[in-house]
């Protein structure tokens, strides 16, 4: 009889225990960074592998998706005479939205889950425990220049991909439709403000980068020492950080008062 | 990881080529501008400024020589905009300053008619002569009241039709 209620309450004891840990795990990783040695060498070699190995992934999506918006912006402009509003179309919607979620989207797939999988099979191999043996902090060598990692190079490919993307909206529009090449950058210009558009898609992209490194690494770091919890961590780093990303963007851009 | 300084490099210029998309999504497209060189910074007021906003383009002779940098309403509620243009513009005292609509319902603009003044405009003038925007609704509302006022005169009722003076 009180089975399926007892069920729902482990369940949420269960969620809001995870989610202190996650808490406790993030407050950890922020006094890592704070801690010296910074462990720079970590950092770059991570940002090689978060950063410099997504580049092409987000430099064609950015083209691509810029192409898309070319194409679907024009064709519902050309009905009102209104195409040399191409620009504005194609930049507002690559800085405010598209720009900063596909990359962050795009990055918790190719960079994210590979963090997670990488530190879970340090779990699983027990490699973590043998750091603490020789009292040595793996939150502070393994997680933390993946994690600060995460945060630098996620405004980075978000700025990439939007100007991928805006040179992709102008090879579809100035290049195939004959759109006024002039036209297109100045309505991109006139219409895209600093405070409104850029910091806000530059504040999301810092965000998102936090909230997937986090997830990554946290995933990872309490995956299940077996093949199947490395599996589980990385896919529930994918699919939590997607839907954190995605929830997080309409808040963000709630409170920054686009609506207002 | 080992040092490596083939890959330390590209991380740099992956490094460099974010900044650089930061940087130009910062300055050419969100329009944050430094003082680039002298300006001219003037100013004009209008009755009506029909949806004009800051970091609008200020035009003459259709090419683009500043933007608009700030709208405030002035002590006797009228508009007042101030512009900032190119410093080495050389503006006679009586040129006029327009807004008008890119296309049918296109963004506002602000167009600069020159004068035939010797005198110039000196930085912080204001523009005397200035033409508001001309609202497409005020102008339908004024057609229409304009056709319906013409169909009267020809004679709005049967009466006045019939036994007209």
């Amino acid at each position: 009889m009180t089975t399926p209620v007892r069920a729902l309450g482990f369940l949420a004891v269960r969620a809001a225990a995870d989610l202190g840990a996650a808490a406790v795990f993030f407050a950890q990783v922020g006094r890592c960074i704070l801690t010296p040695p910074l462990r720079l060498r970590s950092i770059v070699d991570e940002t090689w592998k978060l950063g410099v190995l997504s580049l092409v992934v987000i430099c064609v999506c950015g083209i691509t998706v810029g192409m898309v918006l070319g194409l679907q912006g024009y064709n519902t402009l050309v009905r009102f005479g209104a195409t040399e509003s191409l620009g504005a179309v194609v930049g507002l919607s690559l800085v405010r939205e598209l720009g900063p979620v596909l990359t962050a989207l795009l990055a918790t797939g190719r960079a994210g889950s590979a963090t997670a999988a990488e530190i879970g099979s340090m779990v699983a191999s027990e490699q973590l425990d043998g750091l603490r043996m020789m009292s040595i902090d793996p939150l502070h060598v393994v997680v933390m220049p993946k994690a600060v990692a995460m945060v630098v190079v996620m405004p980075l490919l978000s700025a990439l991909f939007i100007a991928c993307g805006v040179f992709g909206g102008w090879l579809v529009g100035v290049r195939l439709l004959g759109v006024d090449g002039g036209a297109y950058l100045t309505s991109l210009e006139t219409s895209v403000d600093f405070r409104d558009d850029v910091a806000s898609s530059l504040l999301k992209a810092v965000i998102f980068g936090i909230l997937v490194g986090w997830v990554a690494t946290y995933r990872g770091y309490t995956s299940a020492p077996t093949a199947a919890g490395v599996s589980a961590a990385t896919t529930s780093t994918v699919v939590i950080g997607s839907v954190a990303i995605l929830v997080f963007d309409y808040f963000i851009t709630a409170l920054w008062g686009v609506g207002a | 990881m080992s040092p490596s300084p083939a890959r330390d490099l590209v991380v740099g210029l992956f490094v460099l080529a974010g900044l650089a998309a930061l940087a130009w999504l910062s300055l050419t497209v969100g329009g944050v501008d430094f003082d680039r060189g002298e300006q001219l910074v003037l100013r004009a007021r209008f009755d009506e400024l029909g949806g004009l906003k800051t970091r609008a383009p200020v035009v003459i002779s259709g090419v683009r020589v500043g933007q608009v940098s700030a709208i405030a309403l002035d002590p006797d509620y009228r508009a007042e905009v101030t512009l900032r243009l190119d410093g080495r513009l050389r503006l006679p005292a009586d040129t006029t300053a327009s807004i008008v609509t890119a296309g049918l319902l296109g963004d506002r603009y602000i167009v600069l008619q020159l004068g035939g003044d010797d005198r110039l405009l000196a930085n912080g003038d204001e523009i005397a002569f200035t033409e508001s925007a001309v609202l497409l609704e005020r102008l339908l509302g004024k057609l229409v009241h304009d056709a319906g006022g013409e169909r009267n005169t020809r004679g709005g009722s049967p009466e006045g039709k019939d036994g007209g003076p």
